[in-house]
């Protein structure tokens, strides 16, 4: 960004840029619609077996249920479901938690034979990782906020 | 039924919005994904993310910005009993059963499973 690019560069960028096949945005969406929103569904129908036969209540039932997300997407991914699933649905699995177990598990796996230390424990958490950064402190950012808020408004 | 319905309406429609992100504005699925988490946590200090949890159950609740909503959620809950402290002991209090499972499920996998492809 902000770098001046020779008349050259320029000529390239616009021509690869019409180049570039156009997204079919209004189709993707449509996908991601329907993908994400049977992710959901799936999600729905784990909270209520678990509010129903465990004993859970509404509040407590969201962290089993996303622990059985994240076993079932890893699972798949393994065995390469998942990311068959993805290249069709694009955001639709990307979006759901079982898009961040996803790209943990499937970065474990594909750096495996780079050591267990720095390839799997070093690469799993290269997507996750700024998504827990951010987060965290964006969260971080507005307790203080809060805490300022509680300190002058009371 | 209602409760699934609107859990696949608004798990859907959160799906589009970060479809969008990808498509139209070209952003990377980290980018995508980190944004969605701080939206989530602008919206839980705004008060708005738990009333969508409430009429859309998982809808809500299984997208990545729920995640900014659950670390807002554990700080905030951990702030009112004990103080500044408490948004660090608390931030991860919620998010707890995600993180961990996916840490420990995902290096069981690469234990398990050969890479694709």
């Amino acid at each position: 960004m902000g770098k001046k690019l020779t008349p050259e560069q320029q000529n390239y960028k616009d021509f690869s840029k019409k180049r570039e096949p156009k997204r079919p945005v209004f189709k993707n969406c449509i996908k991601a619609f329907v993908v994400g929103g049977l992710i959901c569904v799936l999600g729905q129908i784990f909270q209520a077996i678990y509010i129903k036969h465990f004993g859970f209540t509404e509040k407590t039932a969201a962290s089993p249920t996303s622990a059985t997300l994240i076993i079932i997407s890893v699972l798949l991914t393994g065995l390469g479901v998942y990311d068959k699933i993805a290249q069709w649905a694009g955001a639709g699995t990307a979006v759901p938690i079982t898009g961040f177990a996803n790209t943990m598990a499937s970065a474990a796996i594909e750096h495996r034979s780079e050591g267990y230390v720095l390839g799997v424990g070093g690469n799993m958490f290269k997507i996750s990782g700024p998504v827990i950064v951010f987060g965290v402190f964006s969260a971080f950012v507005i307790s203080i906020i809060k805490v300022i808020f509680n300190f002058f408004g009371g | 039924m209602d409760k699934i319905f609107w859990a696949f309406v608004i798990g859907g429609l959160i799906c589009v919005i970060g479809q969008i992100m990808m498509d139209v504005f070209a952003l990377t699925p980290a980018h995508t994904m980190s944004t969605l988490v701080v939206a989530g946590a602008i919206l839980g200090g705004l008060g708005l993310y738990e009333p969508l949890i409430k009429f859309a159950g998982a809808g809500a609740s299984v997208p990545i910005s729920s995640f900014g909503n659950s670390l807002l959620k554990g700080a905030f809950t951990e702030l009112e009993k004990d103080g500044p402290i408490g948004i660090f002991t608390g931030i991860f209090e919620l998010t707890s059963s995600g993180v961990s499972s996916a840490i420990i499920f995902g290096f069981m996998a690469s234990l398990i499973f050969k890479p694709k492809g």
